[in-house]
């Protein structure tokens, strides 16, 4: 198994490789350049195709690459040319911030969507199967920020039980009591949204697991001795059920990712995907490509992620 | 050619004994699924009533600005209200609806080509070409390609609804492909395919007259699927203001103008009518999907 893991790490090179060299290309295509907002009518111009000259500016594309690359290495992305810090610095912020609402979020979805799964496929066909089924389903179809917006509206403007934006209440002094229950209560909403989206897939995989279960010879076995039912199903059932689902975290965090952008911008959370946004409009390109690193190399260690946990629980996938 | 005739002689013979065709197992699923069957005939319905009300609408009349009418009611002379620019809401519905539904075919059937094509062939040759292929399909399929999405669309100089098409198809038709390589791959390993193999078929004979509508009800469950997932991802991305050039309606434009509070609270009309059209949508397309998909599993079927 460890051979499987360091093949696919290994593999991870050349593809963050070619995925930096596609967005360094793209960087190149991004129209103007960061001095161009630097010029007002009194600048020199002179002073400014100086400034380029200095920034490599007209250095050939590969030498730039390399440059850029070395330094991406060692974790410097450059300055953001909105904000006059380095990226490193300003994305460090935004992803704490990104990270604590994926957190509560997976958190969430597991919390709703274990005990969904599993009553669903206990009581299959009945109503309530039903209705697991049902929602699940529209959760599946239903569009991020669709649902984000009518849960904002309801929750936060008509029923005023969530802050509708930011992430923390500026009256509380950083580090008190009240100052965490406000970034936990400002990121609750968003958390919920992303939950509830997240949910399809492992209450489909509880309940097809449970179904299966039932028939099989163990829980047979274990109600021929008389165990009671209940007990069946948390002990026996619920155990050899649970383990597989730990392995839609790797999915969860490529979802998360997806979605972010959008939860972000709705609920005005200022992490990484509000970031993202907001770079693109002001044209801030060290940010813009350090965010596209940074998202590419998270989604493919949440596949990795995946897949090692799926080699560990299920020795059927084991290849090596 | 003599393969058919036979075929049909064999057919002709055993009339009772002869399976469903495909399109009657579907048909049967239909019946069995309530709810599918009213999803189907109510999104044909309302995509055939959009695309001919959108016929009789003059887009270039309906998006002219008029501030007398900023946010105006739902009333008589605006159906649905209308939005900053004072314009008709019921009208930019109409037309983006359109233009969203249309985007998510052209973008579903250019990705399906592709995909289905390279999924056949890699799946059917393998080997180096699979090799060659499967690593493209890895790369695209682990990069962030809704921000790289987001980025081209930026960078792009001439920007129009065919170049949007185009960016977005890049980046989604390794999905199906690596779905239809997989299938491809078990199925070509099948006796009649060796079969065909020693008559000295053609490998383009093979793959598009034998191995495609032997996987032709996995290509419907996807191709269905995908036109919802596209219909999510153009007007994604046009509520971000990355989809449509600005001054194109559409859906995801007119769900974005709730980002501002203030519409969000007091403007219902502006946003709530977009959304629950992408929501019906987005169900309508995936139920009609799922019970084609029971139909294509024989396990799943109800009918």
């Amino acid at each position: 198994m460890w051979k499987t893991i360091i093949r696919r790490i290994l593999l991870m090179i050349p593809q963050l490789l070619a995925l930096s060299l596609l967005i360094f290309i793209m960087a190149k295509f991004m129209p103007g350049d960061p001095f161009t907002g630097m010029v007002t009518p009194d600048t020199d111009p002179a002073r400014i195709e100086e400034l380029r000259q200095q920034a490599g500016f007209y250095d050939p594309w590969y030498k730039q690459y390399g440059i850029w690359m070395m330094n991406a290495v060692q974790g410097d992305f450059g300055k953001s040319y909105t904000y006059k810090v380095a990226v490193a610095d300003l994305i460090g912020d935004r992803a704490l911030n990104t990270l604590w609402l994926a957190l509560v979020s997976v958190f969430l979805l597991y919390v709703i969507a274990i005990p969904l799964g599993v009553l669903a496929g206990r009581y299959q066909n009945t109503f309530l199967d039903k209705t697991v089924v049902l929602y699940s389903f529209i959760s599946y179809a239903i569009p991020v920020f669709v649902l984000s917006l009518i849960f904002l509206y309801i929750f936060g403007y008509k029923l005023q039980w969530f802050p509708t934006s930011g992430t923390v209440d500026i009256k509380y002094d950083n580090g008190s009591l009240g100052y965490i229950w406000s970034k936990f209560y400002h990121l609750l909403l968003p958390a919920i949204t992303y939950a509830i989206l997240g949910t399809t897939g492992v209450i489909q995989y509880l309940r097809t697991e449970v179904i299966d279960a039932k028939s099989q010879d163990y829980v047979r076995t274990a109600r021929s001795k008389g165990i009671p039912l209940n007990k069946v199903y948390s002990r026996h059932i619920f155990r050899n059920s649970l383990l597989p689902i730990a392995a839609f975290l790797g999915f969860t965090i490529t979802g998360l990712l997806g979605g972010s952008i959008f939860i972000e911008t709705i609920f005005s959370y200022p992490g990484m995907g509000q970031l993202f946004i907001q770079s693109i409009s002001g044209r801030d390109y060290s940010v813009i490509t350090a965010l596209v690193m940074l998202y590419g190399f998270l989604t493919l260690l949440g596949s990795l992620l995946s897949d090692i946990i799926m080699s560990i629980v299920d020795p059927r996938i084991r290849i090596d | 050619m003599k393969e058919q005739t036979e075929n049909v002689v064999i057919q002709s013979e055993h009339p009772e004994s002869s399976p469903p065709t495909g399109f009657q197992v579907i048909m049967r699923e239909f019946k069995k699924d309530k709810l599918a069957m009213f999803s189907l005939i109510a999104l044909v319905v309302v995509i055939v009533g959009i695309f001919i009300w959108s016929l009789l609408i003059d887009q270039q009349e309906m998006m002219r600005v008029s501030l007398r009418d900023k946010f105006a009611e739902p009333g008589d002379k605006f159906l649905l209200g209308a939005d900053q620019g004072g314009r008709d809401i019921l009208g930019q519905l109409i037309i983006g609806a359109r233009n969203s539904i249309a985007i998510a075919m052209a973008v579903t059937l250019l990705t399906g080509v592709v995909g289905i094509m390279i999924g056949l062939t890699t799946g059917y040759f393998g080997g180096w070409i699979d090799n060659i292929f499967m690593r493209i399909i890895d790369f695209f399929i682990t990069i962030p390609s809704l921000m790289i999405i987001i980025v081209f669309v930026t960078i792009v100089p001439k920007y129009n609804i065919p170049i949007f098409i185009l960016i977005v198809s890049v980046f989604l038709w390794p999905g199906t492909a690596r779905l239809i390589r997989s299938k491809a791959l078990s199925e070509s390993r099948r006796d009649y395919i060796n079969a065909s193999k020693t008559m000295g078929t053609s490998d383009a004979a093979i793959i598009f007259k034998k191995m495609m509508p032997n996987l032709s009800s996995i290509l419907i469950v996807e191709l269905t699927l995908n036109f919802a997932g596209n219909v999510g991802i153009e007007t994604g991305l046009s509520f971000l203001g990355f989809g449509l050039p600005p001054s194109t309606p559409s859906l995801g434009t007119l769900v974005s103008y709730a980002v501002n509070p203030l519409v969000l609270k007091e403007m219902w009309w502006v946003w709530l009518p977009a959304s629950l059209l992408i929501l019906f949508l987005m169900l309508g397309i995936n139920y009609v999907g799922q019970a084609i998909r029971r139909s294509a599993d024989a396990k799943q079927r109800l009918g």
